[in-house]
């Protein structure tokens, strides 16, 4: 069966949508006229109505992304503002719904929208971070990647970090008459580090933790109790992290404890926040490729390829655009649907070790993966960090032979025809080791006992707190974006979308399992388009093109942690841009992380570190 | 006391035949050393991209443990390496430094990657540190952007050979035979930005100089960008020209903007073919000398070099007296 993608053309979808709302809000509602843009613009007073009326009446319930953009200078389309763009999906497919509401700088406020969307709760406290956005009826308004008591909003256009060169890479020489100097060098305290002139050092506190401890209850009254047997017990709470071997990463999460049941929980991040966005705004289009490899490492050829497609969406308001050739599409869908795999593999070995099967089952992943990644190095040049997408293109075609060890036991570098090893490694070697997964796990009375029924997210949950991947088709919500809102050649290819209905631990590890059989399915699809398109061409002279037109775009695929969007938007006086204007990053492992309280309430503290793991988050992701 | 070969050979061990009636000699300090190498126990402890290789370096394939590296602990006290394997960030580094004051001594860091070097692709972020040197004695840096797990292997041999060459009797090289405890590495305080507190007086003066009326964390341009921004730019750029006599004035970014600038007109006067005569003295100019504020009190081996001398000589005095 071969489904057809939903056309975005026809009746029924966006353009209904946009007039119904316009007739119901025609005075707070009205286009985005703004060269490149689409979607609709809402008055800030009417936000909170206008979001409710689009989930409920509209049916778009799925608020995939929230961000900001700060609109400062250089002769853009109105006056200074800070703007706030939601994109919401209808979980039974079809394209988004824009919609934006603006705000002024200087006392930038909007409506909260987490009674709206439980999913935009980090979104906004990212956005008050890193723009000093308020948030009106936000229950938990904190900073959320720096710390508490940092100087200024760093995402702001006329906010400069320490290290500060120019506004737009490339920057000039490194080497002005041939002498080398380091940004140190320009830097007072020899370090990227700058301080309020009236910094008082005499009352210096760190405020960053005691603001965290606060919401707990700590350093105030905590609540006395009696047990059922007249016992007096305290609430405790227990800090975890981000130096722990179970939070995968840089993770934190406070909770607080009645005995070993969790009744209150917070995840703290940030200890990655490596500031992916503000240098990505410095860079040139290309030169961000190579670091969304860095978000989801695990899977870098997916990042590359959301950022791709988005900045593909720009190219194409252009005049001459060509779109990729077919072989462009079949490599990149191949090189994903390889990263899923590994991505999965990693993901089910790793939550394994939280289940307390200590590093032996993920040995056996991590094998697995070293082939797949052997190819990565034969293709792309590197085992990780792949960057091997280009706009309109790849990085390189298939090389004829590539080397890699046979096994393990013998691990003597040979050289193999790359069909034959594609072949193989998609006919015999990936499902081989699924089905041992599959039988040494499925049916694991440890795995089952510990995993059914725990850390449950219901199918309306899942929805509302924006879970994306694995974690939303879990409990039971058919939508991957690879069906939902097709992109590259998945309408043609056969696949089925892999759903369980528990949304239990257990229902996740089935639909990862599930989905890595689907994978192999459509890498067997691949290979015979791999033949017949030898030949083709797979660069393109958009690939390294300086220049993109104006306007702004949402590109999204899915990933193996979920929904990866790319928000870029080419803003500016000129026709077009060398560099983003914002350039967001809709991270799966970040939002995935906000129903992580409400599904750990009631649970015990060793469940927390399973759950925690069946979500699968990458701290670079989740902090970028 | 003369030497019995026959009574050595009667221990309770046995000892194989080919061994038997053989005086090894070796050093304390050798014996001592070979035994810490092979048995470098390393911090459960990931940071970013770069733990994932790792962990690949952990795993079957690369596999440390043939180096007596595979037990990894997931607590400082019981680990003797810190493999920074990652992105420092100004909000992780605080924890950093404290598990690195709980390691128990003996104990190395080893930098695995750009950004754990350096900063890496990350340098210039408002949130990293850049390079973890900044704050702990880093004993091998690794390139990579990751590094491969060979790349590693390769680092952690190189440790292995550092820790052959030293010596147990001197607290010359390490710090951690001499008397009592070696300081602990200050913890660095989240405030307005990340402050270091061996940096305190150098903020302070810096304040009490706004205070006063003065510039605030305004640097002296290094000698190279200031002399092309000297440069008599006479038609490429009048702009950077102007902006050149008032750098007193000016923001550190207005200032770097002005550096910028200068350099371009450099450059664009050197392309014109006029600037050679303009050019030849500033290739000749020194290097920022002078006092460097940004290595001031860096260098934390030297400052334990300086805290164990003083030590001993105290010691030393002690005991004539
Ligand atoms: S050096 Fe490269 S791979 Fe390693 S942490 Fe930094 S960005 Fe990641």
């Amino acid at each position: 069966m071969v489904l057809t993608a939903p056309d975005p053309n026809k009746v029924g979808t966006i353009e209904d949508a946009i007039a119904d709302l316009k007739a119901a809000f025609p005075n707070d509602v009205s286009d985005d006229k703004r060269e490149g843009y689409g979607g609709v613009i809402v008055s800030a007073d009417k936000l909170l109505e206008v979001a409710s009326y689009i989930r409920d009446t509209l049916k778009f319930d799925y608020l995939s992304s929230a961000t900001a953009v700060d609109y400062l200078g250089e002769g853009h389309h109105s006056n200074d503002h800070m703007e706030m763009v939601y994109h919401a999906y209808r979980t039974t497919g079809g394209s988004a719904l824009v919609f934006k509401a603006q705000t002024d700088r200087e006392k930038a406020e909007l409506p909260s929208l987490v009674s709206v969307w439980r999913g935009a709760d980090f979104q906004e406290r990212e956005a008050w971070d890193l723009f000093g956005i308020r948030f009106k009826g936000h229950p938990n308004l904190k900073r959320i990647l720096m710390w508490e008591g940092f100087y200024g909003h760093p995402m702001r256009k006329d906010w400069k970090e320490a290290f500060y060169e120019s506004e737009h890479k490339p920057f000039d020489s490194r080497w002005p008459e041939g002498h080398v100097y380091r940004a140190e060098e320009l830097n007072v305290f020899g370090s990227n580090v700058k301080y309020p002139s009236d910094i008082d050092l005499s009352r210096l506190t760190d405020k960053s933790e005691s603001d965290l401890y606060t919401g707990f209850g700590l350093g105030v009254d905590m609540t006395h109790m009696t047990d059922e047997n007249g016992i007096q017990t305290d609430e405790l709470v227990v800090n975890m992290g981000p130096h722990h071997p179970s939070t995968h990463g840089v993770f934190r999460m406070v909770m607080r404890l009645d005995g070993e049941t969790i009744t209150h929980l917070e995840p703290v991040m940030g200890y990655l926040h490596r500031n992916h966005e503000k240098i990505g705004e410095r860079n040139t289009y290309l030169h961000n490729i190579p670091f969304t490899d860095r978000l989801d490492y695990i899977s870098s050829m997916g990042n590359n390829h959301g950022y791709v497609l988005a900045v593909e969406q720009l190219l194409a308001k252009g005049a001459k655009y060509t779109p990729p050739t077919y072989r462009t599409e079949v490599l990149r869908v191949l090189m994903v649907e390889l990263s899923r795999i590994v991505n999965h593999l990693w993901a089910i070995g790793f939550w394994l070790n939280d289940l307390g099967a200590f590093f032996t089952p993920v040995l056996y992943f991590v094998q697995e993966r070293e082939r797949i990644l052997d190819f990565f190095e034969a293709v792309a040049g590197s085992r990780m960090m792949c960057n091997y997408m280009r706009f309109g293109g790849v990085f390189a075609d298939l090389p004829e032979r590539i080397k890699s060890t046979m096994n393990l036991m013998n691990d003597r570098v040979r050289d193999f025809d790359t069909m034959q090893f594609l072949q193989e490694m998609i006919n015999e070697r990936i499902p081989r080791t699924i089905d041992e997964l599959d039988e040494y796990l499925t049916n694991s009375d440890i795995v089952q006992s510990r995993s059914k029924g725990v850390g449950y997210l219901s199918a309306e949950d899942a929805i509302n707190f924006s879970a994306a991947g694995p974690l939303l088709r879990g409990s039971g919500v058919a939508y991957d974006i690879r069906r939902a809102d097709p992109y590259s050649i998945y309408p043609e290819l056969d696949f089925d979308v892999a759903v369980q209905h528990e949304g239990d631990m257990y229902a996740r590890y089935m639909v990862r399992l599930i989905e890595m059989r689907e994978s192999v399915r459509i890498l067997k699809q691949i290979l015979p388009r791999l033949e017949y398109t030898k030949g083709e061409s797979v660069t393109s002279s958009f690939a390294y093109s300086g220049k993109i037109p104006l306007g702004e775009a949402y590109g999204r695929v899915e990933n193996g942690k979920g929904e990866l969007g790319y928000y870029v938007v080419s803003a500016g006086d000129k026709k077009n841009t060398a560099n983003p204007w914002r350039y967001h990053v809709r991270a799966p492992s970040f939002i995935n992380l906000t129903p992580l309280g409400h599904m750990c309430r009631g649970t015990k503290v060793a469940d927390v570190v399973a759950i925690l793991g069946s979500i699968d988050i990458v701290l670079g992701e989740t902090d970028r | 006391m003369e030497l019995n070969l026959a009574e050595l050979n009667r221990t309770q061990y046995p000892i194989p035949a080919e061994l038997q009636n053989n005086v090894a000699i070796t050093s304390l300090s050798k014996i001592y050393n070979w035994g810490r190498r092979n048995s470098m126990w390393p911090m459960l402890f990931g940071l970013a991209c770069c733990a994932i290789e790792m962990i690949a370096t952990a795993s079957s394939r690369f596999d440390f443990s043939r180096f007596g590296m595979e037990v990894m602990r997931a607590t400082p006290r019981q680990s003797d390496l810190m493999i920074v394997s990652g992105t420092v960030t100004k909000k992780m580094v605080v924890p950093i430094v404290r598990l690195y004051n709980q390691m128990p001594e003996p104990k190395y860091v080893l930098a695995m990657g750009a950004c754990a070097s350096g900063g890496g692709p990350f340098k210039e972020g408002y949130n990293v540190v850049s390079g973890i040197d900044k704050y702990l004695p880093v004993d091998v840096y690794v390139p990579g952007c990751p590094p491969t797990p060979q790349a590693l292997l390769y680092g952690l041999i190189a440790l292995q050979k550092k820790i052959d060459g030293q010596s147990i009797i001197t607290s010359d090289d390490v710090p951690w035979y001499g008397v009592g405890p070696s300081d602990p590495t200050p913890i660095p305080i989240l405030g307005p930005d990340i402050i270091d507190p061996r940096q305190m007086d150098m903020i302070r003066r810096q304040a009490e100089q706004a205070a006063r009326g003065g510039t605030f964390a305004v640097r002296e341009l290094p000698a190279v960008a200031k002399t092309a921004a000297a440069l008599p730019a006479q038609k490429a750029a009048p702009a950077a020209a102007a902006a050149a006599p008032a750098a007193g004035t000016m923001t550190p970014e207005e200032e770097r903007r002005a550096a910028a600038l200068a350099r371009k007109a450099a450059r664009a006067a050197k392309s014109a073919g006029e600037a050679a005569p303009a050019a030849a003295p500033t290739a000749a100019a020194p290097l920022p000398g002078g006092s460097k504020p940004w290595e001031e009190s860096h260098d934390i081996r030297e400052q334990r070099k300086a805290a164990a001398l003083a030590r001993k000589a105290a010691r030393a005095s002690k005991s004539e007296g």
